[in-house]
């Protein structure tokens, strides 16, 4: 079995035995990432040489006898929409083209601390807004089941990276889904976090009060591997939880007996694919086979979970993206002006028309639609009709998930309505786009934790999903409950064909 | 599924200007077209939360229900001017340099 | 009360104030709030607005908006928000602003001036809201170097504002002035602020306009303008007298009045003394508030707001009256004090009850701490000989160990050596002089004085003074009262 071949977990255990060194493993994965990024195009930037350094420190280290962190020689990927100070931080964008942070986001510094060898950024929708990855600047990604459909987005580059083994390990973030979407269409497991439960800090905002970042891996194991060195609180950011982070890998295996799994019947809808209702429906069986019980609940809210996302997280984004106007980092725009063409020509001043010019020109078009509608949203006159009643709606979204709750441990369900999509079938109706979200929003606006993992394939040999929702702080039970589904089935060990071994 | 009950989901071009403006784009005319039939058709999805009835619901802006989060009054370290400046299009080494500022401050 | 009679017009003003509360650091992040530093050196993430950048909030400026909302006789929400104030602007890296919006932490408060001479009546001026901000940073541009640029400098980014808005009850240019005068008073004294125009700790704008009383018993009134630009106290009076002037003109003209045009910013021009419209823009104005995602909300219980109110001390006014009962002192002597803050007022008032009485004290205070102090330079605080050192020397004066102006000797020394207060006694080789020593010297002086002796024999004891010179030459030690009681029981047991 080739050190790609292997779990996170594996590769740590043969890294502290000695067996492997975090040179030959971080090798490894870099020669498969060069072998296959030009296909997928999951990596914007590739650390090589940086990623050896580090790699060859921990060895020295190891050998040595010096102490080293939790992770020490693991490979990481990291969605380029956090902050890394040796890398560019496009978040996929021509806005952020070069940019260099000059500090590391909170997560970042604790995967450095913990030996996490990171090997380079991933590719993403741009400013994390999408569902494709098709909304990348800098070239769409594909998915490693089948090149020509897409990985889902926003943690495209990330869900891929981790299907088509070029890291064993990756840090996604996830507004609306932009974590388990993603992993249900690529066939790995990832996790969205509770909000506050991983620091924000170094995070470049998209929805302020939705974004969470997590971990995306093969398995459950690996996904509670990399949480404990992720979570936990952070001074710096106001939002983070102060609340002591769990051994997650400590319980993943305690029995399941007696958990309650609560079953939408909405979920089970005209837009369901068939095959992935199977698959989910199975699933259900699996836990119940497994001492689990299944029991009706219902979200009634549900059906008004994409609009209220599609009021709070652009209206967000609008303010978050203010700061891209050209002035203090960011493209700016160089002063040619573009043939006329019934577009907006007259600014107040220069300094109106650089910003103006700035922005168009370093933002896509699904950027510019959201900008728009945020800035719609909340401006005067609709303020109390959009915004504040996508506020609303919200707490009754919320309250939803805090009645099921009383009845049963976690949800279960589809995570996508379909599996993954072709490239283009979307992009020309952002309302078909904003659909593929409609399972995953709830949890980011309730603001507690979702699970993703692979239940399934289609008979075309497509990836099927399976997510489970938890109360707030309910990551080491969702892990359980993946990482003990995961230890009687194998489809998060099937690896795609359409890639070179 | 545009309501009834919403402010007008269509909007005109010179509706999608002046929020184009306020939100500093500068549309291109295919821009402005294409955005003006996107956004009404977002805007009316997004319209039918008007059925949903919230008259006794307050909003939720934070998930958490958390308050009180402070820091203490004490320095830390600043960035070197160098590394503040560092990605800023242009700049004197000093300070950022942006196409000159006439006038009074931008808020009122 | 309305105007003069003799003015066809009331004045109607409100001011809008900003302060900066004076914290170490900023409201948001840690770096330094220092004024005159060189550009781009008080910067961090946070403050730059850099991507994935956050705001923690600064507790201290919390608890100083308390203190300057509680000085303001404000009512103190139990719950505040922060909001966003959405603009572009280059001296706004975020593009926009942490600010609050509909759930400010205090409101209708208020603020009475008066006019020693009588100028004006006593004026209570209503304090709609004090809430708290960020600062933005500046924008420089300089039109003699000709080029098209202007430089951003963002070290006052994120300085801890507070904002103060008052109701229209001001009625006067001079009122106004007062007003100002009397909040800066306030608000140094407090500690919140150094209110200092020059460095942009104190920034004010006004609202006026006219109330002009109609034949037909109505009151017409003129569109308010909000004048901009005022960089002093005077500057304000003048651009509000000025502005009173042009609006009455403008009435006379055009009798527009309010509600008939949107409302007017205008900028003062101090060197040409006038008032100059400036460009109104619309869109610039739709702020697009909602609450600030990144900050939680502050609650602020009835037991904290009594701990501030508790650890911010009276304001001045009250405190002069306070002293002068407490302490038996002169209202000469509490205004000094007061003046010079509330630190200074703790020392005197440490010093004061380890002496026993405040006249000594105040002497004390103001003869040698204070003198020293504004010789030195630097703050109370910092002072190095602290009420405990200054209080044993004036005990040891008390019983006799040496007089006063030894006694400011040796302060002067413990000052200047940091040697403890003993310390410095015993190297100046000042030591009690014995009784026995006394007598010896006492019997020397009289066999060296007959003259002196005569007199006090012949009844005037005065005379005696004349060994006291002579005594302190042969021991410095002596205390001029012993030796002059002493010689006089002496000379008398000779007869």
């Amino acid at each position: 079995m080739s050190l790609t071949d292997r779990s996170a977990t594996d590769l740590l255990a043969a890294l502290e035995a000695g067996d492997v060194t975090a040179v030959a493993c971080a090798e490894a994965f870099l020669d498969r990432i060069a072998a296959t990024n030009g296909e997928i195009n999951a990596f914007l930037s590739v650390n090589r040489d940086q990623a050896l350094d580090e790699a060859a420190r921990i060895d020295a280290n190891r050998q040595s006898g010096k102490p080293v962190g939790p992770l020490a020689g693991l490979p990481v990927a990291v969605k380029d929409v956090l902050c890394t100070t040796d890398q560019p931080t496009t978040c996929a964008s021509k806005m952020l083209a070069g940019y260099r942070p000059p500090y590391d986001a909170d997560v970042v510094r604790r995967l450095r601390e913990a030996g996490a060898v990171l090997v380079g950024k991933t590719n993403m929708d741009e400013f994390a807004m999408g569902g494709s990855n098709e909304n990348s600047a800098f070239g769409l990604v594909r998915n490693p089941w089948d090149l020509d459909r897409a990985p889902g987005g926003s943690s495209g580059g990330s869900a891929a990276a981790i299907a088509a083994d070029m890291a064993p390990l990756a840090i996604g973030s996830d507004t609306g889904g932009s974590i388990r979407q993603p992993a249900g269409l690529c066939g790995i497991t990832g996790l969205k976090p509770t909000y506050g439960r991983v620091s924000r800090r170094g995070l470049v905002a998209f929805s302020s009060s939705l974004d969470q970042i997590g971990p995306m891996a093969r398995s459950a194991a690996d996904c509670a591997l990399l949480m404990e060195t992720i979570a936990g609180h952070d001074p710096g950011d106001s939002t983070s939880l102060d609340v002591a982070v769990p051994a997650y890998r400590a319980e993943l295996d305690k029995p399941l007996k007696g958990l309650k799994i609560g079953r939408v019947a909405a979920h089970f809808g005209e837009g369901l694919d068939p095959e992935v209702a199977e698959h989910v429906e199975n699933t259900f069986a699996a836990y119940e086979a497994a001492g689990a019980t299944i029991h009706e609940v219902e979200l009634p809210h549900a059906a008004h979970g994409v609009p209220t996302y599609y009021l709070i997280a652009p209206s967000e984004a609008s303010s978050n993206l203010a700061r891209y106007d050209g002035a203090h980092y960011g493209h700016r725009w160089d002063g040619t002006r573009p043939a006329e063409d019934g577009g907006i020509t007259e600014f107040d001043s220069p300094l109106v028309e650089m910003y103006c010019r700035s922005r168009a020109e370093g933002f896509g078009p699904e950027v510019k639609r959201r900008i728009m509608l945020g800035t719609y949203a909340l401006s005067a006159g609709y303020y109390d009709a959009y915004y504040a009643k996508a506020l609303r709606v919200r707490r009754l979204i919320r309250q939803d998930f805090l009645d099921a709750f009383e009845q049963v441990d976690l949800i279960g369900g589809p995570v996508s309505a379909t599996p993954a999509f072709k490239l283009g079938e979307k992009t020309d109706d952002p309302v078909a786009m904003y659909l593929v979200d409609l399972y995953t929003v709830g949890t980011n606006l309730a603001g507690i934790g979702g699970i993703s993992f692979p239940c399934g394939f289609t008979g075309g040999g497509l990836p099927v999903g399976f997510q489970l929702q938890g109360p707030a702080l309910s990551e080491p039970l969702l892990l359980r409950a993946a990482h003990q589904y995961q230890q009687t089935t194998d489809w998060h060990l099937r690896r795609s064909t359409a890639l070179p071994a | 599924m545009a309501d009834a009950g919403t402010p007008a989901s269509e909007l005109t071009p010179a509706d999608v200007k002046k929020v184009a403006l306020l939100a500093r784009l500068a549309l291109s005319g295919a821009e402005l077209e294409s955005l003006t039939a996107e956004m009404s058709k977002i805007v009316g999805f997004v319209g039918q939360l008007s059925a949903v009835d919230t008259s006794d619901v307050a909003p939720l802006a934070h998930p958490l229900d958390a308050q009180n989060v402070f820091r203490r009054d004490e320095l830390a370290a600043s960035l070197p001017t160098a590394d503040a400046l560092r990605n800023a299009p242009r700049h004197d080494g000093e300070c950022f340099l942006v196409p000159a500022v006439l006038g009074d401050s931008g808020s009122a | 009360m309305t105007a003069a009679t003799t003015s066809p017009f009331t004045t109607v003003i409100g001011l809008e104030v900003h302060v900066q509360l004076q914290t170490r650091t900023k409201l948001f992040c840690g770096c330094a709030t220092t004024f005159g530093s060189p550009p781009n050196t008080q910067v961090c993430p946070t403050c730059l607005g850099l991507p994935g950048s956050l705001p923690v909030m600064n507790r201290r400026a919390f608890d100083l908006a308390l203190r300057a909302a509680l000085a303001l006789n404000c009512e103190i929400a139990s719950f505040t928000k922060w909001d966003r104030k959405n603009y572009f602007y280059p001296d706004l890296p975020k593009g926009y602003q942490i600010s609050q919006f509909d759930l400010p932490f205090s409101f209708d408060g208020h603020l009475e001036v008066s006019d020693p001479k009588g100028a004006f009546e006593p004026r209570r001026v209503g304090i709609i809201r004090v809430h708290l901000e960020e600062d933005a940073g500046k924008s420089m541009h300089d039109e003699a170097a000709g080029t098209a640029d202007s430089r951003i400098d963002l070290n006052r980014t994120g300085t801890p504002l507070c904002e103060i808005v008052t109701q229209p009850d001001l009625r006067s240019p001079q009122e106004a002035r007062a007003w100002l005068n009397e909040l800066k008073l306030l608000l140094v004294y407090l500690g919140v602020s150094d209110c200092n125009m020059q460095e942009g700790s104190l920034r004010v704008d006004a609202n006026v306009n006219l109330h002009i009383p109609q034949d037909d018993g109505r009151v017409a009134k003129t569109p308010i303008v909000e004048i901009k630009n005022m960089n002093s106290f005077r500057s304000v009076e003048r651009a509000l007298a000025y502005e009173a002037e042009r609006q009455w003109g403008e009435w006379q003209a055009t009798g527009a009045e309010l509600g008939s045009t949107p409302k007017q910013t205008r900028g003062w021009d101090d060197s040409a003394g006038i008032t100059r419209g400036q460009r109104h823009k619309e869109e610039s104005s739709d702020y697009r508030y909602f609450p600030e995602p990144d900050l939680v909300p502050v609650t602020v219980t009835a037991d904290q707001v009594a701990a501030i109110r508790a650890e911010m001390g009276e304001p001045p006014a009250a405190l002069r009256t306070t002293l002068e009962n407490r302490w038996q002192i002169s209202a000469y002597d509490a205004d000094v004090l007061v003046n010079q803050g509330q630190e200074l007022v703790h020392y005197f008032e440490e010093l004061a009850g380890l002496v026993g009485e405040g006249k000594v004290a105040s002497n004390w205070m103001q003869q040698d701490v204070l003198r020293s102090l504004n010789e030195r330079g630097g703050v109370i605080a910092d002072f190095p000989v602290g009420p405990a050192a200054v209080a044993d020397i004036i005990g040891r004066i008390k019983q006799g160990d040496f007089d006063t102006s030894r006694g400011r000797e040796i302060f002067a020394a413990v000052l200047e050596t940091g040697k403890p207060v003993a310390d410095v006694v015993a190297s100046m080789g000042i030591a009690a002089v014995d009784d026995s020593d006394l007598r010896a010297l006492c019997e020397e002086l009289i066999a060296a004085n007959p003259k002196i002796v005569a007199d006090v024999q012949a009844g005037k004891e005065q005379a005696a003074g004349g060994l006291i010179g002579q005594a302190k030459r042969k021991n410095p030690n002596v205390n001029p009262g012993k030796i002059r009681a002493l010689a006089i029981e002496m000379i008398r047991a000779l007869s």
